[in-house]
């Protein structure tokens, strides 16, 4: 049934990844703060953890978000009846996924990427595919915004197909931040691929640039606007703003070093919790990304 | 041979800063960067390259535009979203498991070895120096710790060195599992943060699953004494021993910047925690005794 | 007498052991007769250089080669279930070299696996 007073048009949402070549550079401090700024003056927003190895956004949102969809991946099951031990699947899979073992397909769905081409060889037609639970989503209406988190089966070694069915889910709002994993393998090209702007946060150290250079390469590799966030400026050098400039990267904004922010952040509070005017700030930044600038 | 390995669970506690000045206080050791995805020991570390190689792993598919006939059909197969609608491959998706070319009509598409990375051995001042660098969004970094941590196992053999050193990387996935496997003792560098307890939780019940003795020390301690505390209570419940805690020090970024370990800054409070810290650790293990 | 495979890192009696099964360097395939015996090298190149699955591809090698008994370091969960699977016996715990694990085999010195003893890497 089609809600015909539902015809108002809505806006395409806007996506900001956050992300980082290194590590605790603050991204998950940052992407709350700005998913929380926006919902505070009035956004619908959606903030997506994709961090799926090590979820920490919902510490900071005060918040065990509720169990609310498998995510799954499509693993070979043989019929044993139909099979006549040819060992086609065999040959055909490039993940060592089927093994032979005295002339019967042994399946291995732990290492199966799902790409169905077992299925598409076997003369017999005795694989058919059944889903295999590789994490949850799992999501929260909390702090005026929608939140929703991936979490990765313990044991389990590929984030990507999660990351995806996050992204495929999430609340369809105005905004949508996401806190991607750290890095620049494959999880975060995932994360990042269809947001229509990344900000990439670093801090002022030489780790802090050597990392910075691999996700600005990463960025650039996708294709995707980008602009740097320096977070604890002052605690190191000046080298990631002059390399910026010389690269001719935009940095959005620099938040200063202080041991009131690293203490508040410490006991689980927010960066608006120890700064409150920022808030101002984000919405500001959110706004001029996506053309609705004052 | 005793293999010691560094870890974190979260980014950025300071796992690499300790690495560096335990090589320097170990004086002669085959020291391993096994954080392939980013890696930043060699900033702090000098060496000199010796030999060094790609990293060759899995495969991507290739599509000749002479001979597509521009069917489609490769791009209806692919379960990876990696034929785009002009029908060109984009690597960052392909995962290469070559159903586009088996069904491929025309025979337009081949899969081609998948070139994921480069690693190193470096010669430094305490010995073999091994590290690596997986290329943007290349898969397998699992592959390539175990295969660095082979080269130095190699290293350590030839040389007669008793001890490895490994920076781990963070987080508590597969790239981890290749690096603390078949270590001799875990040391795990936290924070008292919220998210540093949270992933200290983690990385400890990685390394306690793997029966690896293990240990935690507190970088940034000062910065909240609550949390520190909570860290040190968790790990005593546990039974995980507490090596001590490091002052947040000015110092540590200082030395980062000219391109030294901290413990080459004798006066700094961090570098003076980091001495006991490493006397602490050989008293508890055998690690120099191999 | 069964046959056996002991995992190596090289060809001969005198070849150190290798503690791993997937990427183990070789297997030392060994036939037991009346007052003879005889081995012989099957390398595990391939396998040891797959980006995934090494165990499973080791347990397929050693089972197509009609072994029975395998001797080891450590045998991870999907590896143990192929080798299961073909009904090979499992015995971990091998030191020294080829010589000395068939000795520590038949002295009864091994321990018979029945589940996997270490986690997978990937």
């Amino acid at each position: 049934m089609i809600d015909i007073m539902d015809n108002k048009p809505r806006r395409r949402p806007f996506t900001i990844a956050v992300a980082s070549g290194k590590g605790g550079t603050g991204k998950t401090t940052l992407a709350l703060a700005m998913a929380l700024s926006l919902a505070n003056s009035g956004e619908a927003v959606a903030l997506l953890d994709a961090d799926v190895e090590a979820p920490n956004a919902h510490l900071f949102l005060k918040t065990e978000p509720g169990q609310a969809l498998e995510a799954t991946l499509s693993v070979p099951q043989i019929n044993e009846t139909r099979c006549t031990g040819c060992g086609k699947c065999r040959e055909a899979c490039a993940f060592n996924a089927i093994v032979m073992i005295c002339g019967k397909p042994l399946v291995f769905g732990e290492l199966c990427h799902g790409c169905g081409g077992c299925r598409l060889v076997c003369p017999e037609s005795a694989i058919e595919e059944v889903p295999r639970t590789t994490g949850w989503l799992e999501s929260a209406e909390t702090n005026g915004l929608s939140f929703m988190r991936g979490r990765l089966k313990v044991g389990e070694a590929k984030s990507p197909p999660l990351i995806r069915t996050l992204l495929k889910n999430a609340p369809q709002r105005d905004w949508i931040i996401i806190d991607s994993p750290p890095g620049t393998s494959c999880p975060v090209i995932a994360a990042v691929r269809r947001a229509d702007f990344v900000l990439l946060v670093t801090e002022p150290t030489p780790f802090g640039l050597n990392d910075l250079k691999l996700a600005v390469g990463m960025v650039r590799a996708v294709g995707l606007p980008f602009g740097v966030i320096v977070n604890r400026a002052g605690l190191g050098d000046r080298e990631v703003q002059a390399w910026c400039r010389k690269e001719n990267i935009p940095i959005m904004m620099e938040i200063p070093f202080s041991r009131d922010i690293a203490r508040t952040y410490a006991g689980g509070g927010t960066l608006l919790d120890a700064d409150p005017d920022k808030m101002k700030v984000f919405v500001e930044l959110a706004l001029s990304l996506a053309g609705r600038g004052a | 041979m005793k293999q010691l390995v560094i870890l974190s669970g979260k980014g950025g506690t300071g796992k690499t800063t300790v690495t560096a000045s335990f090589a320097i206080l170990a004086g002669s050791c085959v020291l391993v960067d096994a954080d392939v995805d980013a890696a930043d020991l060699h900033l702090v570390v000098k060496h000199e390259v010796r030999e060094s190689d790609n990293f060759i792993s899995g495969k991507e598919a290739v599509i000749s535009e002479e001979l597509c006939s521009s069917c489609g059909i490769c791009r209806n197969l692919c379960r990876f979203d990696a034929i785009t609608e002009d029908l060109h491959i984009d690597p960052f998706s392909c995962e290469g498991c070559g159903v586009c070319a088996r069904a491929c009509p025309a025979e337009a598409i081949t899969m081609h070895d998948s070139d994921c990375g480069r690693w190193f051995i470096s010669d430094s001042a305490f010995g073999p120096f091994v590290h690596a660098r997986l290329h943007i969004a290349a898969e397998n970094s699992g592959k390539l710790v175990s295969l660095v941590r082979e080269k130095a196992r190699e290293e350590a053999e030839q040389k007669g060195i008793g001890l490895i050193l490994i920076d781990g990387p963070p987080g508590v996935g597969c790239p981890v599992i290749a690096a603390v496997t078949g270590c001799d003792a875990a040391l795990i560098v936290t924070e008292p943060t919220r998210s540093g307890l949270h992933d200290m939780k983690r990385a400890a019940e990685l390394t306690a699953h793997f029966k690896i003795p293990t240990f935690v020390i507190i970088n940034k301690a000062d910065l909240h004494d609550e949390t520190a505390r909570d860290i040190e209570t968790w790990c005593s419940a546990k039974g995980i021993k507490t090596l001590g805690r490091i002052p947040f020090d000015s110092a540590v970024v200082e030395a980062m910047s000219s391109g030294k370990s901290l413990i080459e800054l004798p006066e700094a409070p961090a570098a003076a925690a980091l001495c006991n810290i490493w006397r602490e650790m050989l008293s508890e293990t055998e690690l120099l005794n191999a | 007498m069964p046959k056996i495979a002991i995992t190596v890192t090289a060809e001969g009696w005198n070849a150190p052991v290798d503690e791993r099964f997937g990427r183990a360097a070789g297997f030392a395939l060994v036939e037991l007769g009346e007052g003879k015996r005889s081995i012989s090298f099957i390398p595990n190149s391939q396998n040891r250089q797959a980006a995934q699955g090494a165990g499973t591809q080791s347990a397929e090698t050693v089972a197509n080669a009609g072994v029975e008994v395998l001797l080891t370091g450590h045998v991870g969960p999907k590896a143990f279930r192929a080798l299961k699977a073909a009904g090979i016996a499992i015995y971990t715990g091998i030191s020294g070299d080829a010589e000395n694990a068939l000795r520590d085999y038949e002295a009864g010195k091994l321990i018979k696996s029945t589940d996997a003893d270490v986690e997978s890497h990937w």
